[in-house]
């Protein structure tokens, strides 16, 4: 089943929530989940409703991007037709590259030109569920919109970069607010930065901004214009896991522990990703490993609770790992100790170390650190 | 320029592989599964890469289904080429004839054209019954030293099993001067490991006389190898030092994925000079609960482990329930172990439901006999399958 759409994944927006992570990679190929980055998620949602055409935005630091996608056969979009395409950063002014969505939207005009389908799926990564995209579109249609955002309840821990969203009975929105102050533990209706628009009308759009000297998005099309545009909000119900900090981060991750979580995520379709063909994971005689996630390659010969293993993690005899991510091709020696430790890709931890975080802040272990 | 290739491999992979009962019911040998992940036919299909022989022509007769579906357009081996690449050579209906493959020279002779396409100068054959990690490259050169017109690899056996093997007696050199098939007094423990290098040019002209010979049986060890022998072609063996193992019973097809456990394995399937390819499950990574208990064990993508996994082989979506006890097992892709139900001993196929409080097999002792439960069966609760059964379909009561 085809749908009449193509996608456009942004991977750079929002990197300023988890600047360790995207020191030397994009928001986009932040790892995820033991064995996926966080794009595997918004490719999977999006192949998996039928759509086989992506543009692939990029503004900086996407050679971990470009080597995660490969031709993305994985995700059976090394197509004749569509597929994925790389967008690198583009401007014909050749002063500065693009910096918000309006501008990058801008460099888009020849993508959006080249495609025939009538509307546009629009996402960036800093969110992991499962989202029935052509529901979306069938909805958008349904409503004859213009825009629609899709739109999530939740709590936001942050004071910046996130939007607000009020709508009449019929979903069209009425109000919008650039990040508005909200109470702790309140939870606010907010755009979860996954859209559709009408190809047509985002390339008309677009042009017009640029006329008028629009710069942003959020502020000169979707306040300034609600009234005049058919801007209509899809109320997304199910399980979101939103990556706006740290500890956003890792609290999502070890959301994964539950049961119900893995079900609603990967329970009954695929979520794809780069093969490593790595060996199947293997335990030894001494391991002890309790609600932990363990990914294909690793080697476990100590304790590890209430974890995530990725790929190609080793742990040695006597060490002891909780409430931990560990990142793919770790080596974590003998008689070690982790609690509440984020450790980035390729971290060697040597013998008798003991090092620990706290659940709200866990501490963060560069990538290709050697203690 | 006429474009070629040094090199082509032919895989034999029609074999039925009777000896493992309900394993093959529906499957070709080579694509049983192996080692979690992995299916027999990943090692020559790896080994070939490996080598940097990347014009493979797989053989297929018996329940083909399977295993094309795994091959497919050979990516997951890198072996999908504009020019060579992996090909399924399936028997054909031709102008004149039609037949099916009557033995394993008949299944290369049948395919003459298919290689002559590559124009080559050496032709590879290989068999798809058996784990290990060779560099074919390395019996090419030596092929090319000696000058032979055939190479056959070989490696060591125990006296007590030589007989079940071809035989190659040979002088200090390595030639072959006399070739044994299964021969009930052995004079040597070399054993044909069913890999053979053969010049191009002669294998064609003797697998043409082979073909015009009414009293051929049409096999490589029986016929056409002795052919060449007594015309006086120079036949050499290659050792071969390393893991090699025959997987055609259940007992060596156990033994051989118990082979990939412990710190020091027999057999390292995660060597990461060599590594084994394969088309991977899409699943997350495997999730052991509250109350799992994993030791000494392969686990792969996908699996639920509530329950208790001892000195056992699992491949990927097993689910093993709270209670559950696997110990001395392989069980395949997508099984269900539930609640309280004990399996040892055994090797159960993918898809199986094992019910609530069944107990398959027995503690695993040097009498002991191993359980099959074929593909896709299911045991009702409260069942005891008692040592050495197999079966196929469904136990119910």
């Amino acid at each position: 089943m085809a749908i009449s759409a193509i996608g456009v994944i942004f991977s750079n927006m929002h990197e300023e929530n988890v600047p360790e992570l995207v020191r030397r990679r994009t928001m986009a190929s932040i790892p995820y989940g033991g064995r996926y980055r966080i794009i595997d998620f918004a490719l999977s949602n999006m192949v998996n409703s039928g759509i086989t055409k992506v543009g692939l935005m990029t503004s900086n630091n996407y050679r971990s991007l470009i080597d995660h996608i490969g031709s993305g056969k994985d995700w059976d979009l090394a197509r004749k037709e569509g597929g994925i395409i790389l967008l690198p950063p583009f401007s014909e002014k050749h002063d500065r590259l693009y910096t918000t969505r309006l501008e990058a939207l801008n460099s888009l005009q020849g993508f959006l030109n080249h495609s025939n389908e009538n509307y546009v799926v629009l996402m960036d990564c800093d969110g992991v569920a499962k989202f029935d995209v052509a529901d979306i579109v069938a909805y958008h249609e349904s409503k004859n919109a213009d825009i629609t955002l899709v739109t999530h309840e939740r709590e936001i821990a942050r004071k910046s970069d996130f939007m607000t969203v009020a709508t009449d009975e019929e979903g069209r929105v009425n109000e919008i607010k650039l990040s508005p102050h909200v109470a702790k533990g309140e939870k606010v209706n907010t755009f979860i930065n996954v859209m559709v628009v009408n190809r047509q009308f985002l390339l008309n759009l677009v042009e017009d901004s640029v006329t008028h000297g629009f710069t942003s998005f959020e502020g000169d099309v979707l306040v300034k214009q609600l009234n005049s545009l058919k801007i209509y909000a899809y109320e997304f119900k199910n399980y979101y896991a939103g990556i706006d900090s740290m500890s956003a981060y890792y609290k999502h991750n070890m959301e994964l522990l539950n049961k119900e979580v893995r079900d609603e995520l990967f329970g009954d379709r695929d979520i794809y990703t780069k093969v490593r063909d790595s060996a199947p994971s293997k335990y030894g005689e001494d391991a002890i490993v309790k609600n932990s996630l363990i990914s294909d390659g690793c080697e476990i010969e100590g304790v590890v609770e209430n974890s995530i293993l990725f790929r190609g993690v080793k742990v040695e005899k006597g060490s002891v790992i909780r409430n931990s991510i560990v990142m793919q091709d770790n080596i974590i020696g003998q008689n070690t100790t982790l609690d509440c430790v984020i450790t980035d890709k390729n971290v060697v931890v040597s013998d008798k170390k003991t090092l620990g975080g706290c659940s709200s802040l866990p501490y963060y272990i560069p990538k290709g650190t050697r203690l | 320029m006429q474009r070629k290739k040094e090199c082509v491999a032919m895989l034999l992979a029609g074999g039925q592989g009777s000896r493992l009962y309900a394993l093959t019911t529906n499957i070709a040998k080579p694509a049983v599964a192996f080692g979690a992940k992995y299916r027999i036919i990943d090692f020559p299909l790896s080994n070939c890469i490996n080598s940097g022989i990347d014009t493979v022509g797989v053989l297929t007769q018996y329940q083909p289904l399977v295993l094309n579906e795994y091959i497919g357009n050979g990516q997951p081996w890198d072996l999908d080429r504009t020019f060579g690449g992996v090909h399924i050579l399936s028997p054909y209906q031709a102008k004149t004839s039609s037949s099916w493959y009557a033995g394993t020279a008949n299944a290369i002779y049948q395919n003459l054209h298919f290689m002559k396409m590559y124009n080559p100068e050496y032709v590879l054959i290989l068999s798809g019954d058996h784990i290990y990690k060779m560099d074919y490259a390395a019996m090419l050169e030596e092929h090319k030293a000696t000058n032979a017109d055939c190479t056959i690899a070989a490696i060591d056996v125990p006296l007590s099993e030589a007989s079940r093997f071809g035989i190659l007696n040979t002088n200090p050199d390595g030639s072959i001067y006399q070739f044994e098939e299964k021969p009930k007094i052995p004079k040597s423990t070399l054993a044909s490991m069913g890999i053979y290098i053969f010049k191009a040019e002669k294998l064609f002209k003797y697998l043409e006389a082979d073909d015009a010979n009414p009293n051929s049986s049409k096999d490589f060890g029986k016929d056409v190898l002795p052919a060449m022998l007594n015309a006086g072609e120079k036949m050499q063996s290659y050792r071969f030092q390393g893991y090699w193992k025959d997987v055609g019973t259940i007992a060596s097809l156990w033994e051989a994925n118990m082979d990939l456990l412990g710190t020091d394995p027999e057999f390292d399937v995660g060597d990461k000079s060599w590594k084994i390819h394969s088309r991977n499950p899409l699943a997350p990574p495997e999730h052991i609960g509250a109350n799992g208990v994993v030791k000494n064990s392969m686990i792969a993508l996908g699996c639920e482990i509530d329950g208790v996994v001892e000195n056992s082989i699992l491949g990927s979506n097993v689910v093993v329930e709270k209670g559950a006890v696997v110990k001395d097992a392989v069980v395949l892709a997508n099984s269900l172990i539930k609640e309280g139900a004990t399996v040892s001993y055994s090797i159960i196929d993918e898809e199986v439901t094992v019910g609530k409080n069944a107990k398959i097999g027995v503690e695993k002792n040097p009498n002991a006999e191993i359980v099959v439960l074929g593909r896709g069966l299911t045991v009702a609760d409260g069942i005891v399958v008692s040592e050495g059964q197999k079966h196929e379909k469904d136990i119910l009561a």
